[in-house]
């Protein structure tokens, strides 16, 4: 019963954002909001930008690229240098190089991918100046993209899709920090620690056992890290650990923070195009994948831990709780966990790697359709919408017409693009996996044996190819061919996919709009909804089947063998 | 090209500024101010009830097998078909049984973190008789204590009930 109701409060808490938070975003890009036009303006000028000047895709794309080399580069010097830097209580030494390249690329992408293990890697400056400050600004870059399509589609014959610099700033600033702050302090009221003092060394007289406690600057990370759908965790063991996700209060204000902002981008790209029920097309696609994985996910949870019963322990009530804490529980794990993994922000409140098969294909495959349901913010939508391409050109193959979406005929070249940005994570993580599960560097990874092994080594690819960031954590990732590989797959995954979605903005936004005729195929219908999930489905389903089906299915079908 | 580098740069400063340092001294500070116990990491007498301890010997309330090592959190990864939880799990139980405790999913599970200070009721009441035992006291006076420590999930539904280990075995220590 429990369940249900943290369901039936996620959703109408969610719907809220959907409306409110949607139409509040509306107001910020299109430049209506001022509240903060003291903080604004004072930056636009030190930058010499005119707000009201737009940019071409060209020029767009161009800032978005070299805003993102400095970014890497701003990261990757604070976290090598910190051993001379302060707020460094714990003394930490410089991050090795390639594990500092890794972890720099991964917070610029949105991955937030950790190699490392941060209570005994990252001094306090480090987790402050330079993670956190990337949770901010890769969230707001993603939103501007997927803000830069939508007036590709709301726009006609305009050479401009909006200013990259105005996009951020004002995302960052009327978005992502007033959120981030109020949401930080509900999550230190619970329990959360805050504190820029050292560990705490603390004496238990009643077993005179010493303990030296770890604490930071964390509640407040761990708002940014929610909401921005980024999900790299001060400690370790991330939304496990008590002092980032310390109650039941702490874990819904998690998910609500990291489904909001992807779930309420429809209503805003709805308003934006003109029409809201196109925003609840995608909204529908999204909402009936989210809830079927969910639905799987949880139940599977819900079942006995094979090896726990083959131990001696075979009535399981509370389900499979190796790897979940006891807080939390073993459905609400699920859920937490589903929501991270389908938005692209890859924080965990239970142990990926110890999900129950198909718990833990759940998690796979949600990542596995593109980061869709809903998506990172942003990305989600930018993401959905390349798909939205792809679903009305088969659906003008279908009736043999031109395919138009919100009045703009898509031609080969829109097709083109779209499918180019479908087509590259599948691609990239195939390749990598192929090479990580063939090369002995690659084979010396994973932690577990037999099929569960090379699930971590592919759920490692495609974790960093969707910019997720969520582990099968059993699998050692600090070495140079991950750190690498991994760089690489987050590098593919992010900006190979934001070209061709700008690109497209720019294309789309100098097209002329075609009256709707008779002929025209409506997507604002449970038609094009149910289309686009198939054709999700279909690109996912068909190209990651025969790899899926030697991790997961293989043990979830080994009849109780344990490897 | 270098009109971008510049503002570039400029902006990458000026979000350090805004999103690293005001942010996290704003946010350092008033959490001090309104919730100085909480953001300090919820420390009492005998350690902080939001991270696990290892409760060895007979007359405690025990937690979760978990490493309890704060420096360094994190989960044992095993999957569901392994053969080394299989045996770990195992080795629990035969310790459980030793101590005339059945042995229950958490308390031959470990956590997430590392450091659960939770268990759940469950675990807490297999573990009655042994504690009375080992304490000379009377069973249902112990089942009584537990019963009175049970967090019930927060709103009724959110997450799950537990028992916080550390307050638990603090009040046990006063039972005279």
């Amino acid at each position: 019963m429990g369940f249900f109701w943290t369901i039936v409060v996620m959703v109408v808490l969610l719907g809220l954002a959907w409306r409110y938070l949607g139409s509040y975003m509306v107001s910020v890009y299109e430049g209506r909001m001022s509240w903060l036009g003291w903080v604004e303006r004072p930056i636009y000028r030190a930058l010499r930008v005119d707000p009201e000047a737009e940019q071409s895709w060209q020029r767009y794309t161009g800032a978005l690229i070299i805003f993102s080399g400095v970014a890497i580069l701003a990261t990757y010097l604070i976290i090598r240098l910190q051993g001379h830097l302060p707020l460094n209580p714990q003394h930490q030494n410089a991050v090795p190089a390639g594990l500092s390249f890794n972890t720099a690329v991964s917070f610029v992408t949105n991955t937030n991918w950790q190699n490392y293990l941060g209570e005994s890697t990252m001094s306090y400056f480090s987790q402050m100046a330079a993670l956190t400050v990337q949770q901010f600004v890769s969230a707001a870059v993603g939103i501007a993209v997927a803000i830069a399509l939508i007036r590709g589609f709301s726009r006609k014959g305009s050479p401009t899709i909006g200013n990259f610099w105005v996009d951020l700033t004002r995302g960052v600033l009327y978005i992502l920090i007033p959120i981030a702050f109020i949401a930080g302090l509900v999550f230190v009221g619970q329990g959360a620690v805050q504190t820029l003092a050292g560990p705490a060394n603390v004496h238990n007289a009643l077993t005179s056992a010493n303990q030296s406690i770890p604490r930071g600057p964390v509640g407040f990370m761990e708002s940014i890290k929610q909401l921005g759908t980024n999900g790299g965790g001060f400690f370790n063991a991330n939304g496990a650990h008590p002092f980032e996700n310390p109650t039941g209060v702490t874990t819904l204000l998690s998910f609500v923070l990291l489904l909001s902002i992807p779930f309420a981008l429809t209503y805003t790209f709805g308003k934006m195009v003109g029409r809201v029920r196109q925003g609840v097309a995608v909204l529908a696609a999204m909402v009936l994948i989210f809830g079927v994985w969910v639905g799987f996910s949880s139940y599977a949870e819900h079942q006995s831990n094979p090896a726990v019963a083959a131990a001696g322990v075979v009535h399981q009530p509370t389900g499979n709780m190796e790897g979940k804490e006891t807080r939390i529980g073993d459905t609400t794990s699920a859920l937490y966990n589903i929501a991270s993994t389908q938005t692209s922000t890859g924080s965990v409140s239970a142990s990926n790697d110890s999900f129950t098969p198909i718990g833990g294909f759940g998690l796979l495959s949600g990542m596995m359709l593109g980061e869709i349901s809903p998506g990172g913010t942003g990305s989600g939508l930018y993401t959905i919408l390349l798909f939205a391409l792809v679903t009305v050109f088969l659906g003008g193959l279908m009736i043999g017409r031109t395919p138009e979406y919100l009045g703009k005929k898509i031609q080969a070249r829109e097709v083109k693009l779209a499918a180019l940005g479908v087509l590259v994570m599948p691609v990239t993580v195939l390749t990598l996996a192929a090479v990580g599960v063939t090369t002995s560097a690659g084979r010396a990874g994973p932690l577990n044996a037999g099929p569960h092994g090379f699930s971590e080594i592919l759920y490692a690819f495609t974790s960093q190819g969707n910019n997720n960031g969520s582990a099968f954590a059993g699998l050692t990732g600090n070495t140079t061919f991950y750190n690498v590989a991994g760089a690489v797959a987050m590098l593919l995954g992010r900006f190979a996919i934001m070209i061709p979605a700008l690109a497209l903005a720019g294309v789309l936004a100098a097209k002329q709009v075609v009256p709707a005729s008779a002929g025209t195929f409506k997507t604002d219908t449970p038609l094009f909804t149910g289309l686009l999930v198939g054709v999700i489905l279909i690109v996912g389903g068909l190209t990651f089947f025969p790899a899926v089906s030697l991790g997961p299915i293989v043990e979830q079908l080994s009849h109780g063998k344990l490897f | 090209m270098l009109v971008h580098l510049r503002r570039a740069v400029i902006l990458t400063i000026i979000f350090f500024a805004l999103c690293g340092l005001a942010y996290g001294y704003a946010a350092t500070g008033l959490s001090h101010v309104l919730f100085r116990h909480q953001a300090d990491g919820s420390i009492t007498a005998n350690g902080s009830t939001l991270i696990g301890q290892s409760w060895s010997g007979p007359g405690w309330f025990q937690g979760r097998p978990d490493s309890n090592t704060p420096m360094a959190s994190g989960a044992a990864n095993l999957g569901p078909r392994s053969q080394a939880l299989e045996q770990a799990a195992a080795k629990q139980v035969d310790a459980l049984k030793k101590q005339g405790i059945q042995p229950t999913p958490g308390l031959v599970t470990t956590s997430g973190s590392g450091l659960d200070p939770d268990i759940s009721p469950t675990d807490a009441y297999a573990q009655v008789d042994a504690v009375a035992g080992a304490r000379h006291l009377a069973a249902p006076q112990v089942h009584q204590l537990v019963a009175s420590h049970v967090h019930i999930a927060e709103l009724g539904f959110l997450g799950s009930d537990y028992v916080n280990v550390l307050e638990l075995n603090q009040a046990l220590a006063q039972v005279r």
